[in-house]
């Protein structure tokens, strides 16, 4: 039975907060924060450069498992707007991918010889168009449906790419260029760049410096994709600044609340429809972000076949393994997806067994994913503004 | 058959102006005819008390005013702008907003954003302005979250604003409801069924709140199966029996009505009339 709170006193405004850890002192400060941020940040870019025992891949490139796994990340962050936020599951997302990916290749290579740098905004208008032509007739039904219509959408996609001259049929688009260097690249040697960083390697668990593999700064080559994976990473940390930006407003809200109860929230001044196809779009952007930076990678080409059904399902895995509805779970989600089976790649036959039963014991152990969303985080700060206004108002 | 809405024809004390009309609406669901030529009309400021029996059509009506269900025939009128063909949010926006007989809250989500969803139904901002946090952004968002604190203190869940609406307690909950109903703005606030399941202490509290709510300036509909509530929080008291209206007027009134009586204790039709 229910106990009347008497009106509240800002004292007792406060909710449980036992459950934030706390901070040494010297961690709490807003400045040691931002410091704790770059260094993050600076380790992220140098990790490959690093090449951390264990964490390395012995049997294959480990710039380059890096930046696909980064290409994952990048995707499933996507994704997670789209299943994570507004709760419309999408199994075809690969789609998005694979228009970014031939925009980008089109424009560039097999009909255009645009800059990169253009192509690229271009590609992801072209994603968000494709993304409201598909979103707006798909969203108007529900849940099992809409994942058999966004599956159809991710096969269509293929097979008319499979199908169209045009498009390069069957043999995909080659020779797409790399995205612009830095300082001088006569021939894409990777022997220049404005300077050269070497990396570091492992003795057991003695660094030395590796002077023999050097990553110039900045050149997109065919023999390091060391690059490619400082470039998708900074995709990723913008995308990551906007969807901050945007799950912590009313667009947030209105995704969570859509997702909770949609007859609700329609009642309670959401349009959510608008709202559901809103994080389609946004979903559809940031995949065809995804695919142009995979048409403009190390490879320089792409084909029907690199856009499979399964790799939609990798996607979702992801999302769910990581946690959907937390932005760092997707994160988790779609590097662990594209880094095991490359770590287990000594194991060479066994590795997509191990793969399959480390994801089958994730979810099942872990059924809410390995970083659930924290739905009171949101609360905890817009309490925490809230104090600070009031502060003001009484300073002033 | 006993002459129906009688009652209804009396001179009214005041000439306040109707909020929303009830203009002989019909909604039938197959043969079934849900609300059969309902009329009646809520004017501005008053708590107006719609009753019946079960299956009465008391949720209907709640239903097609806030653009879940179309009518039939006939039409509602809201500020004199009928609402036929408006979408549901789009009527919220105008100035209608409801409470759920069966609570539906945003269970994952705290008390306090649960009423920023209804807050945000008035909010001019949108993704562009959210992604560059501006500072009309940020403006609207500490009003929002300031009225959000204002309003959980007035139902009285204040201390409870960073809870997840799931943990609140059952009237807890349902007073979060009526704050994020009140977040919209509405002018017209309908209750359906707020007291279900709370003991006598509970309901006089919340006789006691929804009056408040009324000399807050919100005009209030109110459905309910408390004869004792409704009896003494309403101003008037419309009675639907299967469908139609059969009486309408101030509790007094309605309370030594037979008709009404009838519809209650279960009297067969030619006895009551």
């Amino acid at each position: 039975m229910s106990t009347t709170v008497p009106a509240s006193t800002r004292s007792s405004r406060r909710p449980g907060r036992p459950l934030q850890i706390q901070l040494p002192s010297f961690l709490r400060s807003r400045l040691s924060r931002i410091v704790m941020i770059v260094i993050g940040v600076l380790l992220a870019y140098a990790l490959p450069l690093i090449r951390p025992p264990f964490i390395t891949t012995p049997a294959s490139d480990f710039g380059g498992v890096m930046a696909s796994a980064a290409t994952f990340a990048l995707v499933a962050l996507g994704l997670n707007i789209v299943i994570g936020y507004a709760g419309l599951l999408d199994l075809g997302y690969v789609g998005f991918y694979a228009v970014g990916a031939y925009t980008t290749g089109v424009l560039t290579s097999q009909h255009g010889h645009w800059p990169f740098l253009l192509v690229l905004p271009c590609a992801m208008i072209v994603t968000t168009v494709s993304g409201l032509l598909l979103g707006a007739p798909a969203i108007r039904v529900r849940g099992d449906y809409l994942a058999i219509v966004t599956l159809g959408f991710g096969e269509i996609i293929s097979l008319v790419a499979k199908n169209t001259p045009w498009l390069g049929g069957a043999a995909g688009i080659k020779n797409i260029p790399p995205p612009p260097s830095i300082g001088p690249d006569p021939i894409g040697t990777d022997q220049d760049g404005l300077f050269q960083i070497p990396h570091l390697s492992w003795n057991g668990l003695v660094p030395s410096v590796d002077n023999l593999h050097k990553t110039p700064f900045l050149t997109f080559g065919v023999l390091d994709a060391v690059p490619y994976y400082w470039l998708i990473l900074t995709a990723i940390l913008i995308v990551l600044m906007a969807d901050m930006a945007v799950n912590n407003s009313r667009v947030g809200r209105a995704w969570e609340a859509t997702r909770e109860d949609e007859d609700a929230a329609e009642l309670m001044g959401v349009p959510t429809f608008r709202y559901k196809l809103l994080a389609f779009m946004l979903g559809a952007a940031i995949g065809g972000l995804a695919g142009s930076m995979l048409a403009a990678g190390q490879g320089g080409f792409i084909s029907p076949d690199a856009f499979p059904l399964l790799l939609s399902m990798l996607f979702v895995a992801a999302v769910i393994i990581g946690g959907a509805g937390n932005r760092w779970g997707a994160i988790l989600g779609g590097v662990l997806v594209a880094y095991l089976p490359e770590r287990f790649r000594p194991l060479s036959d066994y590795r997509l067994l191990i793969f399959g039963v480390s994801l089958m014991v994730i979810v099942t152990f872990r059924p809410q994913g390995l970083l659930p969303p924290r739905r009171t985080r949101r609360a905890l700060r817009a309490q925490a503004e809230v104090e600070e206004l009031e502060g003001e108002a009484i300073d002033a | 058959m006993p002459e129906p809405a009688t009652a209804s024809e009396q001179p009214q004390g005041d000439v306040r102006k109707a909020l929303l009309e009830v203009d002989d609406v019909t909604i039938r669901f197959g043969g079934v005819s849900a609300l059969d030529s309902v009329s009646f009309d809520i004017k501005e400021g008053e708590i107006l008390g719609l009753i019946g029996p079960n299956g009465a059509g008391k949720t209907t009506c709640f239903n097609v005013m806030t653009g879940v269900y179309q009518a039939t025939s006939g039409q509602i009128r809201f500020d004199g702008r009928p609402l036929a063909k408006l979408k549901r949010f789009q009527i919220t926006k105008l100035g209608i907003a409801r409470t759920f007989q069966n609570i539906r809250l945003f269970k994952s989500m705290t008390a306090l954003e649960n009423v920023l969803v209804g807050a945000d139904a008035n909010s001019k901002v949108g993704l562009f302005n959210a992604l560059f946090k501006t500072p009309l952004h940020r403006r609207t968002e500490a009003e929002s979250i300031e009225e959000a604190y204002r309003l959980l203190d007035f139902v009285g869940v204040g201390g409870r604003a960073g809870e997840l609406a799931a943990n609140l307690s059952y009237g807890d909950q349902r007073r979060l409801e009526i704050a994020r109903a009140m977040a919209t703005k509405p002018k017209l606030l309908c209750l359906d069924e707020p007291a279900a399941g709370f003991n006598p202490a509970e309901k006089q509290r919340l006789m006691e709140l929804i009056r408040k709510v009324r000399d807050d300036g919100y005009t209030v509909l109110l459905i309910e199966h408390d004869m004792r509530l409704v009896m003494g929080v309403t101003d008037r008291v419309v009675v639907l029996e299967f469908g139609r209206k059969i009486a309408e007027g101030p509790p007094a009134e309605i309370r030594d009505n037979p008709a009404v009586i009838a519809a209650y204790l279960g009297v067969d039709e030619e006895d009551a009339s």
